[in-house]
């Protein structure tokens, strides 16, 4: 993986993502290690990110790289109406590697085209967000035991979370069986439904949040977001429809675990943290893990 | 240079029916069943209007298959498949006539090939194609009904929404 790109979870073969979840493990029992000294870092948030730069810095600083960077686009020089392509041209002669998050969709792919240095894409608008899909399978692996065949449910806004599109392509290579919940506004979009047709695998789309989630290994939380609806009435009727109680949790297999990217808003109520089956928190711990997996498998440091 | 061999006639002097035909040529390609409205877009994708050879089309002639076709004989030019195939996505029904001395020497069919390069926009308004000098690049996922990858954003462009650049 060295010197590669991490730009769409699809650049990665299913041993070479086995591999990051593997190292994953390593930096879970051993975080604080001076693996990236002498190392630069650039981490390039054109849109703000306050989540994602924070796991990624503390993946860095953990392991005593050095960081440069922007944490949104008005203190860059795209304010001065710098191109994409020139910024990263230039920035790639400061560092050793780019985490790099921007609005525009294909960004990404884009940069590492035009970088000489590795870019890990950390979200290009609505496209991919691939650290968030491993360090989501590693939560998976990590409370299932194993990424095969499971029934991953997933609520919400299910066409334009991105992390919820990486999730299901990731997850179809093991063979997973999906249950789709969200309002007609926000289903599933049709590519990624024509994916999983072209591998077979079998989905099912529900408008109803019932207790058909109690056939789920994994609830998959996203947030419904008002911004994404053109009639405010229709926000109005769909915003308490899809939120997770406690008291929906009853007949859940004993295994399943709740995940959700955060921030979270209304979409799973506070009395759902104190159950086990919630696990977004040490998920979202299981992020500075994986990135520091990641950054050490593209400069090839073992 | 263009010109159109304008063969109508007179019907008061001739007596014949009116008709419409583009002069034959001696050596080069006949690329016939362009759909009328993308005849220069064809012309765009092959570079037909930077070129010297002598070319001649015509446009608006009655098919029975495609209603209204357009014909374009280029002398002198033969063209590689990889060069002929770009065209697939706006005249799919192509058939081209290889010359040699008056005669039809080969005949081939276009066939939509497996990646676009720099011809069709990518339809998601958000893509980076659309916001940079990029040259755009699809995956053709679907060849019966043009279907396009974008290898940037991954959206679907398809023949609905095509647009050539």
């Amino acid at each position: 993986m060295k010197n590669r790109s991490l730009v769409s979870i699809d650049d990665f073969s299913t041993e070479e993502i086995l591999e990051i979840l593997d190292r994953t493990k390593e930096f879970e029992k051993e975080p604080t290690r001076k693996l990236l000294e002498g190392k630069v870092i650039a981490t390039l948030f054109f849109e703000p990110s306050t989540r994602t730069r924070l796991s990624f810095e503390s993946a860095i600083n953990r392991l005593g790289g050095k960081i440069v960077g922007f944490s949104d686009a008005s203190s860059s020089s795209v304010s001065k109406g710098e191109t994409l392509n020139d910024t990263i041209r230039t920035v790639s002669n400061y560092c050793d590697l780019i985490v790099m998050r921007h609005p525009i969709e294909g960004s990404a792919r884009f940069a590492s085209e035009i970088a000489n240095v590795p870019v890990i894409n950390a979200g290009d608008g609505a496209n991919q967000h691939p650290s968030q899909t491993l360090l989501d399978l590693y939560s998976i692996q990590k409370t299932q035991e194993t990424l095969d065949n499971l029934n991953i449910f997933l609520v919400g806004d299910l066409k334009y979370g991105r992390t919820v599109h990486s999730l299901v392509m990731a997850m179809s290579r093991w063979k997973a069986t999906f249950n789709f919940i969200s309002p007609e506004e926000l289903k599933m979009p049709d590519e990624i439904k024509f994916y999983l047709d072209n591998l077979g695998l079998r989905y099912y789309e529900h408008y109803d949040f019932t207790d058909i989630i109690s056939k789920a290994d994994i609830i998959y939380m996203t947030r419904v977001q008002k911004e994404r609806f053109s009639d405010p009435i229709e926000y109005e009727k769909v915003k308490n429809v899809y939120v997770l109680r406690n008291s929906m949790l009853k007949n859940t297999k004993p295994n399943m675990r709740i995940l959700h990217p955060l921030p979270r808003v209304n979409e799973i109520h506070q009395d759902v943290d104190g159950n086990p089956k919630a696990y977004y928190f040490d998920q979202a711990l299981n992020g500075v893990y994986t990135r520091q997996a990641i950054l050490c498998s593209l400069l090839g440091i073992n | 240079m263009f010109f159109i061999r304008n063969k109508l006639r007179n019907d008061s002097e001739m007596k014949e029916p009116k008709q419409l035909s583009v002069s034959a040529i001696e050596n080069g390609t006949v690329i016939d069943h362009v759909p009328a409205r993308n005849l220069f877009k064809v012309i765009q994708i092959l570079g037909l209007d930077r070129i010297d050879n002598q070319i001649t089309f015509g446009t608006n002639l009655e098919s029975k298959k495609l209603g209204r076709k357009a014909i374009i004989k280029i002398s002198g030019v033969y063209f590689e498949d990889e060069d002929i195939n770009r065209i697939a996505l706006v005249a799919p029904d192509a058939k081209l006539n290889i010359i040699r001395d008056y005669e039809v020497v080969e005949k081939k069919i276009v066939e939509v090939p497996d990646n676009i390069i720099g011809i069709a926009k990518c339809m998601n308004p958000k893509c980076i194609t659309n916001f940079e000098s990029v040259v755009t690049r699809f995956k053709v996922i679907s060849k019966k009904n043009v279907s396009l990858k974008c290898h940037y954003c991954d959206k679907i462009t398809n023949q609905e929404n095509l647009q050539i650049i």
